[in-house]
């Protein structure tokens, strides 16, 4: 890792106003996001995992470059963030305009983005690669499973050649049979594609299996980064530690630390 | 997935379609000339003298009178419709899309607008220009703009927290790009809805002005207006009266139940429950 990361992340602050509760009171602030720092390389896969609140969405919001930080600085290091940096969100039902069919929904970040691509080609490749037939093009998204919309949100994604992926909690809507098909899917495209990935869960479990590093938020800070391995063997702060226990296990297994 | 239509949706339907086949029957066919004078054969009754439902006070045939009417009162729904909703979703729709300063004038003029009633609104504007039908078409369809405005507004701020805009922003879609993308075929059926209701208000205000004498003048056939002629003859001919008070009553009640009729159809947890299957 001698060169530098593609996303530079330095001491990253994001607030948000409350709006007043009476006409007298004080505006409250919350902090989202506190002095936060990450570094991501160019096939990276990192985990950020915390309870809601934790300020993981906020910080993917920050890194999509949607809102600038309050404090600090958010380095992207490629040619065109808004093309190279996709998301997938949650819930694919409101992640999918509902009057545009599936053609539309996945080329328009071409016709955004201005990018000059074979659009019909281009649609079929989408397609394939996420595993939809391609008599899906001029359905509409309500004609869909969640997992099936899922899978357009991801096409829609890939659309522009990204170089990031971020997924927020992208299976936490789905129904628990395909969930493992759509981390599957994430899986092989990131490594088809050579994608950096940025997954946010509040599963520590989902988040297992696709990253290499993790960073633990809580209370919107990073409380712990490490590699992925050393995190479940050898955690160091005590909320990872909490985050750890609650993983369900069907057989008693010795936990990391045991807590009694 | 066929579901069963609402009944109100079939009801005010086939009231509409009513009004509609005879208004452009009207154009090009009525039983005899609408404003053709024949005083000696005047107040006939039912069947009288070739008359079908009989002559008014001038010995006009009041069935070619109605038919002629129905031209008139679509022509005023639609033209207020259509001011009101050219005027009304753009502004709605920017409001919602910018927020801030740009809502707050937005709708602090649409609560002064609404505040105003629509046919005090269609009085002044009559004071102020000549009454007439174009006067009352323009007066009641700016008082109807605010309703758009606002409808549109909050169906708008709704669209504009969906996932599929912040991904669109994402790629640095415009706010141009964003309404006419996403925001104004999402806010489609809002617009319907709010569009049929409108259309009935406005047949009602209008035969409401003409009758007032501020609305569609003498000579030019309107429901209203031979609402307000019939009046002088009510203790010789009473039907006078009757048939275009049905007139306005049955396409005001055919409007209003296909506008009731289009919101049930596009209920947010019918169309929810059809997403789901």
């Amino acid at each position: 890792m001698s060169s530098s990361p593609l996303f530079e992340v330095r001491g990253v602050t994001k607030r948000y106003r409350l709006p007043r509760t009476s006409v007298f009171a004080r505006r409250r602030e919350i902090v989202a996001v506190s002095r936060v720092d990450l570094d991501l390389n160019d096939s990276d896969s990192l985990g950020l995992v915390g309870d809601s609140g934790a300020g993981k969405s906020t910080l993917l919001r920050l890194l999509l470059g949607l809102e600038p930080p309050d404090e600090g600085s958010i380095r992207y290091q490629g040619e065109w963030r808004r093309r190279e940096v996709q998301i997938v969100f949650q819930d694919p039902t409101r992640a999918l305009d509902p009057r545009m069919t599936v053609a539309e929904i996945v080329l328009e970040p071409l016709r955004v983005l201005r990018l000059r691509e074979p659009m019909s080609t281009r649609l079929s490749e989408l397609l394939d690669a996420v595993g939809l037939p391609r008599a899906a093009a001029d359905r509409y998204p309500h004609e869909f499973s969640g997992g099936q919309r899922q899978r357009i949100a991801i096409a829609r994604a890939l659309a522009p050649r990204p170089r990031v992926l971020l997924a927020d909690e992208p299976v936490s809507a789905l129904d628990v049979s395909v969930r493992a098909q759509i981390l599957n899917l994430l899986h092989d495209l990131r490594d088809l594609y050579g994608l950096a990935l940025v997954l946010v869960s509040h599963d520590l479990s989902v988040v297992r299996h696709l990253c290499d590093r993790i960073a633990v938020m809580h209370r919107g800070e990073v409380v712990e980064q490490q590699q992925t391995q050393s995190l479940f063997t050898a955690p160091t702060h005590p909320y990872t530690v909490r985050l750890l226990e609650a993983i369900p296990r069907l057989r008693w297994r010795p936990s990391p630390r045991p807590s009694e | 997935m066929r579901r069963r239509l609402p009944p109100s949706l079939l009801a005010g339907g086939v009231l509409v379609a009513l009004v509609v086949l005879v208004a452009v029957v009207a154009t090009i066919w009525t039983p005899r000339n609408p404003t053709q004078v024949d005083v000696v054969r005047r107040l006939s009754g039912i069947g009288q003298n070739g008359f079908l439902l009989g002559s008014d006070q001038l010995g006009r045939d009041e069935l070619s009178l109605l038919m002629a009417g129905a031209r008139t009162t679509l022509l005023v729904g639609v033209v207020t419709v259509v001011i009101a909703v050219a005027v009304g979703v753009p502004l709605g729709g920017l409001a919602a899309l910018f927020g801030g300063a740009l809502e707050e004038a937005v709708m602090r003029v649409s609560d002064v607008l609404l505040a105003f009633p629509a046919l005090v609104l269609a009085i002044l504007f009559a004071a102020v220009f000549r009454p007439g039908t174009v006067t009352a078409m323009a007066a009641i369809g700016i008082a109807f703009v605010p309703s758009f405005a606002r409808v549109v507004r909050g169906a708008g701020l709704q669209v504009m927290e969906q996932d599929y805009v912040t991904v669109a922003r994402g790629w640095g879609s415009g706010p141009l790009r964003l309404m006419v993308r996403h925001l104004l075929p999402n806010v489609g059926s809002v617009i319907i809805v709010q569009a049929t209701v409108a259309f009935a208000i406005a047949i009602l205000a209008e035969a409401s002005l003409s009758y007032l004498g501020l609305g569609t003048t003498p000579g030019t056939p309107s429901w209203g207006l031979m609402l307000a002629e019939a009046q002088t003859y009510l203790a010789q001919a009473p039907l006078l009266g009757v048939w275009p008070g049905l007139c306005i009553g049955l396409s005001v009640l055919g409007f209003s139940l296909l506008g009731d009729g289009i919101r049930d159809l596009l209920d947010p947890r019918l169309v929810e429950r059809m997403a789901q299957t």
